[in-house]
């Protein structure tokens, strides 16, 4: 009987305690401080890798954790509810598309600007030097999903280039359509500058021209459903001072 | 047996059990869009996703039925140095998480694969972004099913059928063809629906290995899962022809063929 009552017990703490209140309090201090999570578009990986870690020196007394992922991805979840204190995004239609669920407070920032190049197999054994020739037949191109920003914008930079975009495979984000030409799965693939410089030595890069190339231009903003909203205003700004700035450029975004 | 009365507590932990299971189901029922589900399901993006699954998963089937039935019948039978580590490898896909499956698939046959790699320099054969890739992809994950189911079925029939058509002249294939398979052929059948079921789910494997292109490797879990974020009730109208299919193999086999 007992045996039934202590399990019984056990059972009810575990409810309890799985879904009681997050331990993260929004602080009226000047300070900021607590956790704090940003929902980032996954070409910021290795760019907020280091700001997360400058921000906590800056701050002591805060945790940032990061959750990247494709923009469009991390909108849906955001506007559905899933926690999350800061989003950065990597076109603005997407940080409108969370505005209009809501979940914005305040007014979005621009933060960085960001441009495409064209990734190629070291060495580039398929001669690419253009948009036009990564879908000649015999190349195999892949390009970002046309539902994520990465590849809405790829799409817009062959539409500028005039040239038709044949069916190919597409990666759900920047990142994972990189992989596939550092893995030696594909020959070509459109993403963006960043990346290429955060993967130098697996892939190499080709420019693409000025006129046809696409500005992609972040936005970052606090999430209405916050519960530290002082640490999440904290980090907006951060992002937009100098050091976070300086930090950006470094791993080649460029200024707002 | 007479009822006998079950405990307060599990009930509750049953009906709570049971609700976990049901009320998933039921969202998506309830956020269908009914009313313009045609329209959903004949959208080009569907259109391709639902071929695509149909090809792959009825091909993933084939090969495993070609590939596996041999596999249990030498499993079943044959007595040699390595059979529990080999029985072991072919059930590891069932435990093993289907995105480590796609890697390891990957490593193996990707264009520079350890054996991948020669496909490619002597035929030019390439798997990944291929519907040939998603069927290995699939049968890698679905052939387990119907080995075991197959296996277990051969070890289970009385042996002396077999022995007194030997006695009465027929040769080896004459055996099989006419005493052992139609033994099996129940568990045959449900191994292979089992097999078509979980070749139709797959997604880690998939994804991992062979890629996502629409018309040739987007089969319909991955089309739900990108157009989870864009377009929800091209979603929920795939989930629908999933959720579907899957009731109709659970209920065609309950019973009948497998204690489910």
């Amino acid at each position: 009987m007992s045996f039934r009552v202590g399990l019984a017990l056990v059972f009810v703490a575990a409810l309890v305690a799985g879904a009681g209140p997050s331990a993260a309090s929004s602080t009226r201090a000047a300070t900021p401080s607590g956790e704090i999570t940003v929902a980032a578009a996954s070409s910021l990986t290795e760019a907020f890798g280091q700001v997360g870690e400058d921000f906590e020196s800056e701050y002591p007394n805060t945790t940032v954790t990061f959750n990247f992922g494709s923009s469009s991805t991390l909108e849906a979840q955001l506007a559905e509810g899933a926690p999350g204190d800061v989003f950065a995004s990597a076109d603005t239609a997407t940080m409108d598309a969370l505005d209009h669920a809501d979940q914005v407070r305040g007014r979005p920032v621009i933060f960085a600007r960001n441009r495409l190049e064209i990734a190629v197999e070291p060495g580039n054994p398929a001669r690419i030097k253009t948009l036009a020739d990564t879908v000649e037949p015999g190349v195999l191109l892949v390009l970002c999903a046309p539902e994520v920003p990465c590849g809405k914008y790829a799409l817009e930079a062959y539409r500028r280039a005039g040239v038709e975009v044949p069916p190919v495979p597409t990666g759900l984000t920047a990142k994972d359509t990189l992989s596939k030409v550092a893995l030696g799965e594909a020959d070509a693939a459109v993403v963006y500058v960043t990346d290429l410089q955060a993967a130098k030595g697996d892939v190499a890069g080709v420019r693409i021209r000025a006129r046809d190339n696409v500005v992609a231009r972040y936005p970052i903003a606090v999430v209405e459903a916050t519960e530290n909203a002082a640490a999440a205003k904290a980090f907006v700004k951060y992002m937009t001072s100098k050091p976070g700035q300086s930090t950006l450029r470094k791993f080649g975004f460029l200024a707002p | 047996m007479p009822a006998r009365p079950v405990p307060a507590l599990a009930v509750v932990l049953a009906v709570v059990a049971v609700a976990f299971f049901v009320l998933p189901i039921l969202g998506l029922l309830r956020r269908a869009p009914w009313s313009d589900l045609w329209e959903q399901l004949s959208d080009p993006v569907t259109r391709d996703a639902l071929r695509v699954s149909l090809i792959c998963s009825v091909g993933a089937t084939v090969l495993s039925i070609v590939f596996g039935v041999p596999l249990a019948w030498v499993l079943a039978r044959a007595e040699f140095p390595g059979r529990r580590l080999a029985r072991a490898c072919v059930i590891l896909p069932m435990i093993l998480p289907p995105v480590v499956g796609g890697v390891a698939l990957f490593l193996a046959f990707g264009r520079r694969g350890v054996v991948g790699q020669y496909f490619d320099d002597w035929f030019g054969l390439r798997l990944p972004f291929t519907t040939g890739g998603a069927i290995v992809a699939e049968t890698f994950v679905a052939m387990p099913f119907l080995v075991i189911t197959v296996e277990a079925a051969l070890r289970g029939i009385d042996h002396r059928y077999e022995d007194a058509a030997a006695t009465l002249g027929a040769t080896r294939w004459t055996r099989f063809r006419r005493v052992t398979l139609p033994l099996i052929a129940p568990s045959l059948v449900a191994g292979a629906a089992l097999a078509w079921a979980r070749a139709l789910g797959e997604f880690g494997a998939t994804i991992t290995f062979a890629g996502n292109f629409q018309g040739k490797t987007q089969t319909m879990p991955l089309a739900i899962f990108l157009a989870f974020e864009s377009r929800p009730e091209s979603a929920i109208a795939l989930s629908l022809v999933l959720m579907a299919i899957s009731l109709v193999v659970l209920v065609s086999l309950r019973d009948r063929w497998l204690r489910l």
